[in-house]
């Protein structure tokens, strides 16, 4: 068969080939258009994303952040039992009091509800654990009336530490 | 989360996070494979009493394939987004290969079959008819109107490669999709080697039997007379199948069973509990069991003609159900019981939301739709098309 | 009021404390340098005193919605031998507490868990985008502008601890507080741990405390089977964890 009629037949092929070497071309272009140009720079992810993740703004301050302005607590809680306790496990996030002081007053937690979180008996807890039964421990008495939360062991007779 | 848990569960598992639309897509992709593995019956293993269907089976095959993206961009967080799987595709994810799998096999393999198949009639279709199914007949034919006898040659060689060609690709297509599933090592009922061969033995069945049924119903309609000679070769057909899927799906089970490691407490109460009515009775007994019996019957004993033709649908409405059934215990199944192995869950399916049942259910009956609108621009058989003049 | 001598120790302080505090859209602390630091963390089991401190700290300090959970405490009852069936519960994750429970014997203990961070995981495997990764200092993180929300990924974690984010429909989980650590801050959940029972870990700093303690005691990871290469240790955890 001669080469000319061979080609003339298989013409509609070469067209169909010719319509897949368009599409794939516009899929080259979106690729370059689409794909953000971090993309790959630390692995098969948007490496803009590590500098993003990074920079979401924080909502507790850390205690350091703390103890810089409040030392005199520190030295309180230092020789007291709640000494590995950071501030912020009580008093909540604060790190927008640590950076402007003057536009957040912290409100002092509720001992009634604060206190029974940690120290309320549980059977889970481990037993080494200082917990106890509220109602019997201090029948309804609030527990600030006889403990200071940053150094709260209370010596025998009744006197804080 | 109002959802009721038995047991307990990690806060996180309660609600499930691949809903019914990820049932509706495997069993989609499944007819796809199964339609096409039974038009490859007669292309390249000459079995001839199948011809009939064999035009039918690649539109069906198509209809499903255009239907099969849908639910998962309508399941999708972020659906606008979806484009990254092809731009930017994640080599070690199986779900992001799948992509280039489906783009393979709708553009090199199926719809390269069918414009080969009938760029005969296309071309004719394109001389004859007038208005815009003129532009799209042209349109379709890419510009060469060449059916010299050479040129047809031509066709029928390439034809025969891409259907030799889109047989492991219409395995690669389903097969993918239960490695999907069987490579997530963080769940035991998916977490097998067995996933992507069962997955495409069970779909080899369902598209076997949706192409049966369509077939049979096709002729009904436009008051033909049933080739029974081909029917009953691919009712044989979905017998073979059907045992291979059967056993393979009972080999999983027993071995289980048998292991009973960590998992298969858990699993066993979900059998017996939540999935009793969709595994028990519709996936094994009604869907698996009665067909393969009934289908093993008309082999061994003779049966009239008439009753034979009830027996092929009632099987293979039953067959398709209960491969749906399937689908819906290995996918919701899955995610019922809690990776703790201590509790379960429950699927809230709503009726009308992104991912309910009015969507699921438009998205089965969608491909039908698509399939007639086929079957009116390339019908599978031009000798008997009622002229409607166009 | 602002007296002259308050402010003479507020400025130095608060100029201190900006080094650490930084608001508005804050860097990493400029000497952070990726390479240097493999991050972990130590759950020690015999300190966790279930007050969910941690539960409502991450909430707090990640926007977490409610119902969802980035980190949660379990509470354990373990009769007598039966290591296969504890009952496990965890309500809101934690989140309020736990009740006293009824004193029934056994073991009875918490655990607190969170996403492991895993050297080899799963999770980041299956991303068909690489919306999720791991940082070069160890730590797997969810892209949330480049997340499909297909939630593989959620599915190919073995512990449970992602979650779909209802409004933003995206993955999410535990990004190990990167924007304290990167600033030399610790998590918000071990900031506000009073017991000690969850301690930040950076493996690959010899000096850090934790090192030792790896080294010096019985630590375990979850489902040790899977070969996850999880990074959340685990000291005196009981074989009846799941």
């Amino acid at each position: 068969m001669c080469p000319v009629s061979k080609f003339k037949d298989a013409e509609h092929l070469i067209r169909l080939v010719g319509a897949f070497v368009v599409g794939f071309a516009i899929f080259l272009l979106l690729r370059a258009y689409f794909v953000p140009k971090s993309f790959g720079e630390y692995g098969h992810y948007r490496g803009a994303a590590l500098a993003e993740l990074s920079s979401k703004p924080i909502s507790y301050a850390g205690h350091q952040a703390c103890e810089d302005c409040h030392a005199d607590v520190l030295q309180a809680k230092k020789a007291g039992k709640h000494a590995g306790v950071n501030c912020e496990a009580c008093h909540g996030p604060l790190a927008r009091h640590a950076e402007d002081p003057a536009s957040v007053v912290p409100q002092l937690p509720d001992t009634a509800v604060l206190c029974a979180r940690c120290h309320e008996e549980n059977i889970a807890k481990p037993k080494a654990f200082p917990q106890v039964v509220s109602k019997q421990h201090s029948g309804g008495k609030v527990c600030k009336s006889c403990h200071v939360p940053h150094s709260p062991l209370l010596q025998p007779g009744g006197k804080q530490s | 989360m109002t959802v009721p848990v038995e047991g307990f569960m990690y806060p996180n598992e309660v609600e499930l996070q691949w809903s019914v639309l990820i049932v509706v897509y495997p069993f989609v992709t499944g007819l796809v494979a199964g339609a096409f593995i039974l038009a490859s019956l007669e292309r390249i293993f000459h079995v001839v009493a199948v011809r009939p269907t064999y035009r039918l089976a690649l539109l069906t095959a198509l209809a499903f394939l255009l239907v099969a993206p849908l639910p998962l961009q309508l399941h999708l967080g972020r659906p606008e987004r979806s484009l990254e799987m092809y731009l930017t595709p994640h080599r070690s994810s199986a779900m992001a290969m799948f992509g280039f799998v489906y783009l393979w096999y709708l553009m090199a393999v199926l719809l390269l079959e069918v414009w080969l198949e009938y760029r005969h009639e296309i071309v004719l279709l394109s001389q004859n008819t007038k208005g815009w199914k003129r532009l799209l007949y042209r349109a379709i034919t890419l510009g060469s109107s060449n059916i010299s006898e050479g040129a047809l040659r031509v066709d029928d060689r390439v034809g025969w490669v891409v259907t030799l060609i889109g047989i492991p690709s219409a395995f690669l297509l389903h097969g993918y999709v239960g490695f999907i599933f069987g490579s997530v090592k963080a769940n035991p009922w998916w977490s097998s080697p067995m996933m992507p061969v069962v997955f495409l033995f069970s779909a080899m069945v369902s598209g076997i039997a949706m192409v049966l049924l369509l077939y049979m119903a096709m002729m009904k309609i436009h008051r033909l007379p049933i080739d029974m000679r081909c029917v009953d070769t691919v009712a044989q057909y979905l017998l073979y199948i059907f045992i291979i899927d059967f056993s393979l799906e009972m080999l999983d089970l027993i071995q289980r069973i048998y292991e009973a490691d960590e998992s298969f407490r858990s699993l066993d109460f979900l059998l017996h509990t939540r999935l009793f009515f969709s595994q028990i009775v519709l996936q094994i007994a009604l869907g698996t069991v009665v067909p393969i019996v009934t289908l093993g019957l008309i082999q061994i004993f003779p049966v009239p003609e008439k009753l034979r033709r009830i027996a092929y649908a009632a099987c293979g409405c039953l067959t398709i159900i209960g491969i749906f059934a399937m689908r819906w215990n290995v996918v919701i199944g899955g995610q019922l019981f809690s990776k703790s192995f201590l509790g379960y869950t429950t699927y809230k399916l709503d009726l009308i939301s992104r991912e309910g049942e009015l969507v699921a259910a438009g998205l089965l009956i969608l491909p039908f739709i698509i399939l007639a609108v086929l079957i009116r621009i390339l019908p599978p058989w031009p000798e008997r098309q009622p002229t409607t003049g166009d | 009021m602002i007296t002259r001598r308050k402010l003479l120790v507020l400025l130095p302080a608060a100029a201190f404390a900006w080094k650490f505090v930084l608001a508005g859209t804050p860097e990493m602390a400029p000497n952070y340098n990726r390479s240097e630091h493999w991050w972990g963390m130590l759950l020690d089991i015999d300190k966790c005193i279930g007050c969910g401190n941690c539960v409502r700290a991450c909430a707090l300090e990640n926007n977490v919605p409610e119902g969802y959970f980035r980190t949660w405490v379990e509470r354990y009852h373990v009769s007598d031998w039966h290591q296969e069936s504890p009952q496990v519960e965890s309500p809101n994750g934690g989140k309020d507490g736990f009740s006293p429970g009824a004193a029934v014997g056994g073991k009875n203990f918490f655990v607190p868990k969170m996403c492991n961070h895993c050297a080899d995981s799963p999770c980041t495997q299956v991303c068909p985008v690489g919306a999720t990764f791991h940082t070069p200092d160890g730590v797997v993180l969810v892209d949330e502008t480049y997340c499909l929300g297909c939630r593989y990924c959620i599915q190919a974690c073995p512990y449970g601890c992602r979650f779909l984010h209802p409004v933003s429909r995206t993955a999410q989980k535990c990004s190990l507080c990167y924007h304290r650590i990167t600033k030399g801050l610790t998590t918000a959940c071990c900031e506000s741990c009073p017991s000690g029972a969850r301690q930040l870990a950076d493996l690959k700093n010899p000096a850090d405390p934790i090192h030792e303690f790896l080294k010096t005691h019985s630590v375990q990871v979850l489902k040790p089977h899977l070969a996850t290469g999880a990074k959340a240790y685990y000291h005196d955890l009981d074989a009846s964890v799941r």
